[in-house]
């Protein structure tokens, strides 16, 4: 295991962060307006995200790049920014971590479909290599929300490029079991491709709140070796009265969050509908 | 027929240069287009939704069969066309405006042309208006609305009231997708119908044709 990892993982496991683009609207961030050029015209919000966590407890916060591949940014017109807002993102998260956390470079996926031949393998390969390139001062990059196993293993490679150790995380909200991903790829089928890959971690996030997550953590941990890590929503989203509401309560998130321990699994966090409060309650619940 | 069964087979696997050679071989011996697509294509295309309800098929099946069903397809409706023959429906299809994810409106768009409807693709980030003139120029009797973000779904009501306001309301049926989509949604917003994955749209899509 790399040395990063090895000093985080002691014999208890490692609080995360929570939801960013969430927390970014709260800031004024408007809808449709691309977060990660946040990192260039609004740095001092951007920290403010970054700094609650490290305050709620985090031991590793992400960055705000989830959209920072040429490709993505290419959407928002901003393809020629990809180094900058990579660069902007982690030093946004590391002046506000500090000592007191590690700064994990988030990395989403590209958004376009490779079987449909949308976009090709060396697109997609250049593009993350490109982006982990331009992230090289993070303590570790994070693959994330990555509905499709392929792109997963090409952005591992390219991720492997920089030397710094690989968390690989993937959605599964597909099938009737929600045990799949959107193409049908089982944890088991995941944890061996991306383990192959060269992760160093393998996990799971958004897409299913926390209960339905326990069944999956326990069966990546059975899958490999290497440390799992899970980032389930709050729930799913409801619309009350034109307002988007997670239902699940940041205690209620916590107290099921013993399940995820009690599977093994070595970083719990939130992903969508989460927050600052649920970084304190899962201190609170699994920690103390 | 043994060989019209090929067919049926290589669009279940999603195999597209058997299923665009078997058409071409079908043809060739005289055998009614229309035959063909009721008899073969449809159905092994039900089989594929039935397989994907099932947990038997995922997304990558979908797709393949979708694409090795518009491969015949293609062949086949230049001469229903000739023959007078109308598309299944005519559906102005994008990603609502402020949002510029399109998987899941590209999956829709594929399982729509592969059921033989003619799609419209306004791409991502569509505004009201783009769906507005698309939808008189073209002459469509549906609109499918996508969107992955809870902050940009609210683009579906704008849509939905610039339709009605445009005085087309009544002329189209109105079907909404994607992640924070719900039931509740669509009908809080006045749209005909949702549906949560890119084969059930397709059911949704015949039955508002059908309406």
């Amino acid at each position: 295991m790399t040395s990063v990892l090895a000093q985080l993982l002691g014999p208890g496991l490692v609080i995360t962060d929570g939801a960013w683009g969430t927390q970014l609207q709260a800031q004024g961030l408007q809808p449709g307006e691309c977060p990660d050029g946040w990192n260039l015209t609004h740095p001092d919000r951007v920290r403010q995200v970054a700094q609650s966590y490290v305050d709620a407890g985090s031991s590793v916060i992400l960055t705000n790049t989830f959209r920072s591949n040429r490709i993505t940014l290419a959407g928002h017109g901003l393809a020629d920014r990809v180094e900058e807002i990579n660069r902007a993102g982690v030093a946004i998260s590391r002046s506000a971590a500090g000592a007191r956390a590690r700064v994990f470079a988030s990395m989403g996926p590209t958004g376009k479909m490779l079987m449909m031949g949308e976009v090709t393998e060396e697109e997609v390969f250049a593009a993350f290599a490109e982006q982990a390139a331009a992230l090289h001062a993070a303590d570790a990059l994070v693959l994330e929300t990555m509905t499709d196993l392929e792109e997963a293993r090409i952005a591992v490679r390219a991720a492997k490029t920089t030397g710094l150790p690989v968390i690989a995380s993937m959605v599964f909200d597909s099938g009737k079991d929600k045990d799949r991903t959107m193409m049908g790829s089982t944890p088991e089928e995941v944890a061996g491709v991306l383990a192959e890959a060269g992760a160093d971690v393998i996990g799971a996030n958004c897409g299913l709140g926390m209960e339905d997550y326990i069944p999956v953590a326990q069966r990546l941990r059975a899958a490999t070796s290497l440390p799992v890590w899970i980032k389930p929503n709050a729930g799913l989203p409801e619309l009350v009265d034109g307002h988007i509401v997670y239902r699940t309560t940041s205690a209620e998130f916590a107290r099921l969050a013993g399940g995820l321990k009690d599977a093994g699994v070595a970083f719990v966090g939130g992903c969508c509908g989460t927050s600052p409060a649920f970084v304190r309650a899962l201190h609170a619940a699994l920690l103390a | 027929m043994e060989d019209l069964k090929k067919l049926y087979d290589a669009i279940l696997t999603g195999n597209f240069k058997i299923a665009r050679e078997t058409t071409q071989q079908a043809l060739a011996a005289g055998i009614d287009p229309q035959a063909l697509v009721q008899q073969q294509m449809i159905p092994a295309m039900d089989e594929v939704g039935r397989r994907y309800e099932a947990n038997e098929y995922f997304v990558p099946e979908l797709l393949i069969s979708a694409r090795a069903m518009k491969a015949s397809l293609e062949l086949i409706r230049p001469l229903l066309a000739a023959k007078g023959a109308e598309p299944a429906g005519r559906v102005v299809i994008g990603t609502v405006k402020g949002d510029l994810h399109d998987i899941g409106k590209n999956l829709v768009a594929a399982m729509l042309e592969g059921a033989g409807f003619e799609v419209i693709d306004l791409g991502v980030d569509v505004s009201p208006e783009k769906f507005i003139a698309a939808l008189n120029e073209r002459h469509a009797t549906l609109v499918a609305m996508s969107a992955l973000l809870t902050t940009t779904m609210n683009s579906m009501k704008t849509t939905v009231e610039a339709i009605k306001a445009a005085g087309v309301r009544q002329k189209v049926k109105i079907m909404i997708g994607g992640a924070p989509v719900t039931q509740k949604y669509a009908d809080e917003i006045g749209a005909d119908g949702y549906s949560n994955n890119a084969n059930a749209a397709v059911a949704l899509a015949r039955k508002l044709v059908a309406a």
